[in-house]
């Protein structure tokens, strides 16, 4: 599914991935797991295709394809999500407006028939009684004014409304009361199938009792440093990451 | 379809070349002599068959303004224009007086076809949506070419004919009201425009009378070289109510042209007049040659107690807007509002906003203002508000924000508030945002292409104002806008 192979990645002078190497397969849940400031947010936004970031060595690659020479909403159509760690405010515009504009664009740029109304807010519900998500809250603009915790929750209405075929979820547990991390984690896992792949970025083991992995990867200074099943989560939170950073500065 | 999905296909419609009404009409004209003279008062005043008062008046206009200087307070900058360049009068000249429209020249009726403005009643009626009437005035240069509706406006009282029209039929009304809120003397392009003025509308809504339908006026310049210098007169009686839209476009034509209207709005007691407009003339190519040159002057008196006043404006074309519509608030309760879209993109430069002006006592005014600068434009709200001493409990309500696309336009505000009366309360908020780049790759990660966000976050930010345009003109604004802005991203 992904394929990520010896990525070198820089902002402004400084280099944030190292060499990067990391296979998610199809239906597989990953795991990454990193101290602050490891690289994982940038990691999620090159895959992503934001603009910014130098890649001044190796390839991504989707289903075979060359992911790093396509435009984000190209990205996006074929099939990458990405929940943001902070997801952005746009004023004014309703979230049910901008839910029904980015499923037809995608929709469109696969060249499916574009949803009528009816459909379209069927579907909608349906993921936002899942999610329990107030209806009243697809009428406000998106995000404005919106908790930390419900801004996450509009990240995985998004996703679960797109299905997308490969989902980063950066971080998507910090905010979620608890109530809040199970239907959420309840909603992902609902989304899980043979034909799904999800990258996802987390500190805590919390999450992964809920979302439960197949592989777990550790990140360190912009390299996999470490790649196991899901008991490395628990090591990890038993331990930190201190082995890691000891490894680092031999 | 939502308006967006519409927007983005109207865009996706249009070639690289955005302005879709740039076309040109291949009609025999008749010209006055170029140039500015008495005698070209008198060939424009006798060519409409006026009275001699009306004759008088040009021509003491004129008088006033050989001794008047050209205003240079505004923010925008422009080679020096020349008035005697200029022709002050043409018209088709086969319709010197369309009886029906049958007289009119075929080809101007194609052009308001392709313009997508239905002339014959009958094809309205045929509309897509029938039960929503709008009787039209087509103006093409000088002259009014076709009003539609007149017998059902007739039934109901209501006058609606174009203003050359009203002066030889209604005289007595004309001079009652024409010049009492922009007077003669008023700034340099009014005064001009008073001298000079050929052909707009005018609109007179009896005691009581709600009008039963919208009213338009479609003004285009077809000609070369020809100013554009139309006078609108709206009279609103005591407890009638009227809604007006005014569109405007021009051909696309490398040298500048010149636009000076006047619009004079009078409600009395209990009146309510609804003022919008599209203005969507010609803004000159990428580099700043050509386009329209727009000076207008707008103003709205509430002579009465309890009238209203609202200005709606989307402006997206012309090389230079300098235009302040604006409201006397003079009857006692009487309330003004004022919303406001300027977008500006390319060379542009945009110097718009009111006036409010509180005379009465608790007067209300409200403005809201959405400047959206892109390309290498410039774009500044002006706006005063101010309290006389005898306006007690005056409030204003004033919110001016700015959008930016790109860093090389430039957007600024310009706010005066004077008051007189203690007891006025005067609020003001600004705010002057960026598309930012993270919006943009937000947007782009769900699938929306560069020109699919900028029109989405776009609408949401003049959201607030659109709402106030009647429905239909309202997605026409929302196409215009993102037409507008082609080309500003990626
Ligand atoms: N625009 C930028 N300019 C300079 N440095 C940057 C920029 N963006 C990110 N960085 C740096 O890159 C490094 C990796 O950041 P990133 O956000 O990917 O970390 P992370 O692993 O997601 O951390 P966290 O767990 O705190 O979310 C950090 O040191 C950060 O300061
Ligand atoms: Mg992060």
């Amino acid at each position: 599914m992904l394929e990520i192979k010896n990525l070198v990645v820089q902002i402004e002078d400084k280099r944030i991935l190292n060499g990067l190497n990391l296979t998610v397969n199809k239906g597989e849940i990953a795991a990454i797991m990193g101290p602050n400031g490891s690289g994982k947010s940038t990691l999620s936004y090159v895959i992503a295709g934001k603009e910014d970031y130098e890649v001044l060595d190796g390839e991504i690659l989707l289903d075979g394809e060359n992911v790093l020479e396509m435009e984000p909403d190209q990205r996006a159509a074929a099939g990458v999500f990405l929940a943001f760690q902070y997801p952005l405010e746009i004023p004014g515009v309703a979230s049910m407006t901008f839910l029904k504009a980015t499923l037809n664009a995608q929709r469109k740029a696969r060249g499916e028939v574009e949803l009528t109304t009816p459909d379209f807010i069927k579907r909608v519900n349906a993921v936002a009684t899942q999610l329990e998500i107030p209806k009243d809250m697809l009428k406000r603009a998106l995000n404005v004014g919106f908790s930390g915790g419900e801004k996450k929750r509009m990240e995985i209405l998004q996703m679960a409304l797109l299905q997308p075929s490969f989902c980063i979820l950066d971080e998507t547990d910090s905010g979620l009361d608890i109530d809040a991390l199970r239907v959420v984690s309840e909603g992902v896992n609902a989304l899980r199938s043979p034909d799904r792949a999800f990258l996802v970025i987390t500190h805590y083991q919390r999450l992964l009792n809920y979302i439960v992995p197949d592989t777990v990867h550790v990140m360190h200074s912009g390299r996999i440093v470490k790649s196991g099943g899901k008991d490395l989560a628990l090591e990890l939170e038993a331990n930190g990451y201190a082995d890691y950073r000891d490894s680092e500065a031999a | 379809m939502p308006a967006v999905q519409e927007t983005i296909d109207q865009v996706r419609l249009i070639d690289v070349d955005q302005y879709k009404y740039g076309f040109e009409t291949e009609v025999e004209m008749e010209k006055s002599p170029k140039g500015l003279s008495e005698d070209v008062i008198r060939f424009i005043s006798a060519k409409k068959g006026e009275p001699e008062w009306m004759l008088q008046w040009r021509l003491d206009a004129y008088k006033r303004w050989l001794t008047m200087k050209e205003p240079n307070w505004a923010r925008v900058s422009y080679d020096k224009i020349d008035y005697n360049d200029i022709y002050y009068y043409a018209a088709p000249k086969k319709n010197q007086a369309p009886k029906s429209l049958d007289e009119v020249d075929p080809e101007i009726l194609r052009t308001y076809e392709k313009l997508g403005i239905p002339l014959r009643e009958q094809e309205i009626l045929a509309g897509v949506e029938p039960q929503r009437r709008v009787a039209v005035d087509a103006v093409f240069d000088s002259v009014s070419v076709a009003t539609t509706f007149k017998e059902e406006l007739a039934k109901a009282g209501v006058i609606f004919m174009p203003i050359s029209e009203a002066i030889r039929e209604y005289p007595d009304l004309v001079r009652q009201y024409m010049g009492t809120v922009v007077p003669v003397t008023d700034n340099f392009f009014a005064t001009l425009n008073s001298a000079v003025f050929t052909d707009g509308s005018f609109v007179y809504i009896p005691p009581g009378v709600r009008c039963p339908m919208e009213l338009s006026t479609y003004f285009r310049i077809n000609e070369k070289n020809t100013g554009q210098f139309e006078r609108t007169l709206i009279i609103a009686d005591k407890g009638s109510y009227v809604s007006y839209l005014e569109g405007c476009t021009a051909p696309k034509r490398d040298e500048n042209q010149l636009h000076a209207a006047v619009v004079e709005l009078i409600a009395l007691d209990d009146a309510e007049i609804k003022y919008s407009t599209v203005q969507n003339w010609y803004p000159g190519d990428a580099q700043g040659k050509g386009g329209i040159y727009n000076f207008v002057t707008k103003r709205g008196d509430c002579r009465g107690k309890n009238s209203v006043i609202t200005w709606t404006q989307v402006e997206t074309g012309s090389a230079i807007t300098w235009k302040y519509p604006s409201c006397i608030l003079r009857g006692d309760n009487s309330r003004g509002e004022f919303y406001s879209i300027a977008v500006s993109n390319g060379m542009q430069q945009v110097d718009s906003g009111t006036k409010m002006i509180h005379l009465g006592k608790n007067t209300k005014s409200r403005i809201i203002s959405k400047g959206i600068a892109a390309g290498k434009s410039e774009n500044t709200y002006r706006g005063l508000v101010s309290a006389h001493r005898k306006a007690t409990g005056a409030r204003n309500f004033t919110n001016c924000d700015s959008l930016l696309i790109g860093n090389q336009c430039g957007a600024h505000t310009v706010p005066y508030i004077e008051s007189k009366n203690a007891s006025a309360v005067f609020e003001h908020e600004a705010t002057t945002s960026k598309i930012s780049d993270d919006q943009m790759f937000y947007c782009r990660q769900r699938g929306l292409s560069a020109e699919e966000a900028t029109a989405l976050i776009v609408n949401g930010f003049v959201k607030d104002v659109l709402q106030h345009l009647p429905m239909e003109f309202a997605v026409e604004a929302q196409k215009l806008i993102s037409i507008s802005l082609e080309g500003s991203v990626g």
